[in-house]
């Protein structure tokens, strides 16, 4: 016990030495090891790459780890009971932020959704639930700070948050329950209840050590394919190359960002390559931002899954309030940031 | 006869959850079955909302989550006859 603490103090300071000299010693890898002559394309760019990679990576595991510990607290059955008998709008808001920190994966998409429905849940909560739980994720949030600055990052979250309450309200208030597939009402599902055991600190830390072998291991060739994008056409692709097509002054830019990602599926690490070198190019970040929502937060995969339960037209209208949500958000962002 | 239920549908810890239960049995020369139900009904009538679910004879353990394998052991040994 004693011991775990000390490992893990142990290795929060050299993260954070580490972290903060990331730059000087940079420095001494391109220019003294390598020898690379200053300020041309190519030593920036391999500058860059050698720079960001162990940045973007090192967040990532300390994120990743603490959202671990975090997500050991919540279980999807605990997140049932505590909204069950929620009024819509409080409802909504508790559903939304209990998405960002509760586990789940999309795969489990059907079995939450008719427990949640079944035991009576209202249908516009558990879309804020469905809705969020995917789009705010703890990978995305690292790549956005890592790469682009908390304020991106806060940004994200907070009308990610906006997004998901506002349209699962929309959804409970047009009462669509007759758009749900007509089984799904009829057969009540059983509550279990979890003997709430006491997990030692100790475990937890397990849990995050664990969180970060599983979500490393399977975004990192992404991350690192990402930036090496990035550092490759830091110097070479025109600056404004995206700017006629994504930037600010093409208004249709947003929706048809938006069009573009729903069918598309992608993971957070694995779309942030494009977000990176759209957003490098003269892209402006409303629309970027706008893509790389639609991308994550509506995929098609996820859509035919909900087939099963959901009938057409629930579906379309989710699609569609969730779409003109992002949309919106996207031309806020490129208002402000003009 | 002892009896292991996996549930969950096609991902991928579902899979992995119920060939680490296989190989606990055989490793320990276990008396005891497994079987995998992906039956959506099947599943919701549980009560567990993510998968996989783990249940040994009748006795829900976890969901959502694929446990170490030394816990598993734990579990399994202490839950079979």
């Amino acid at each position: 016990m004693k011991n775990k603490f000390l490992v893990l103090s142990a290795f929060l300071l050299v993260w954070l030495l580490l972290y903060l000299n990331l730059n000087p010693i940079t420095d001494i890898i391109v220019y003294s090891i390598f020898g690379l002559e200053k300020n041309t394309h190519l030593t920036n760019a391999i500058w860059f790459f050698i720079f960001e990679v162990p940045k973007v990576l090192m967040l990532l595991v300390l994120v990743v780890f603490g959202v671990g510990i975090i997500r050991s607290y919540f279980s999807p059955e605990r997140t049932r009971k505590l909204l069950g008998g929620k009024s819509l709008f409080a409802g909504n808001v508790l559903a939304s932020s209990l998405g960002v920190v509760t586990p789940f994966c999309s795969c489990s998409a059907i079995p939450l959704f008719l427990g949640f429905v079944q035991s009576g849940v209202p249908l516009g909560v558990t879309f804020s639930f469905l809705i969020a739980a995917p789009m705010i994720n703890e990978v995305a949030l690292v790549l956005l700070f890592g790469l682009f600055g908390w304020q991106t990052a806060l940004l994200y979250a907070s009308t990610g948050l906006l997004i998901a309450i506002t349209a699962g309200y929309v959804i409970g208030r047009l009462k669509l329950e007759k758009f749900v597939e007509s089984w799904v009402y009829e057969t009540k599902a059983n509550r279990i209840e979890f003997v709430e055991e006491k997990i030692p600190f100790n475990d937890r830390i397990d849990a995050g050590i664990s969180a970060v072998k599983e979500i490393v291991a399977k975004v990192w060739l992404y991350i690192v394919i990402g930036i090496a994008v990035g550092a490759g056409i830091h110097g070479y692709v025109p600056e404004n190359f995206m700017a006629s097509l994504m930037g600010k002054s093409a208004w249709w830019s947003v929706p048809l960002s938006v069009l573009i990602g729903i069918p598309m599926y992608s993971n957070a690490a694995g779309i942030i390559p494009i977000v990176q070198a759209l957003l490098e190019k003269g892209a402006s970040l409303g629309t970027v931002l706008a893509f790389m929502m639609s991308v994550i937060g509506l995929s098609l995969p996820e859509t035919i899954i909900l087939k099963k339960v959901l009938k057409i037209q629930l579906i379309g209208i989710f699609v569609g309030v969730v779409g003109v949500g992002i949309i919106i958000v996207g031309y806020l962002f490129n208002y402000i940031f003009a | 006869m002892n009896l292991i239920k996996v549930y969950g549908s096609g991902c991928a810890a579902c899979k992995k959850l119920e060939a680490m239960c296989r190989e606990v049995i055989q490793e320990n020369n276990l008396d005891a079955a497994v079987e995998k139900v992906t039956d959506i009904q099947a599943i919701m009538k549980t009560g567990i909302l993510s998968t996989p679910g783990l249940e040994i004879n009748g006795k829900m353990m976890s969901s959502g989550k694929l446990p170490t394998k030394s816990t598993l052991i734990h579990w399994i040994q202490d839950n079979i006859n």
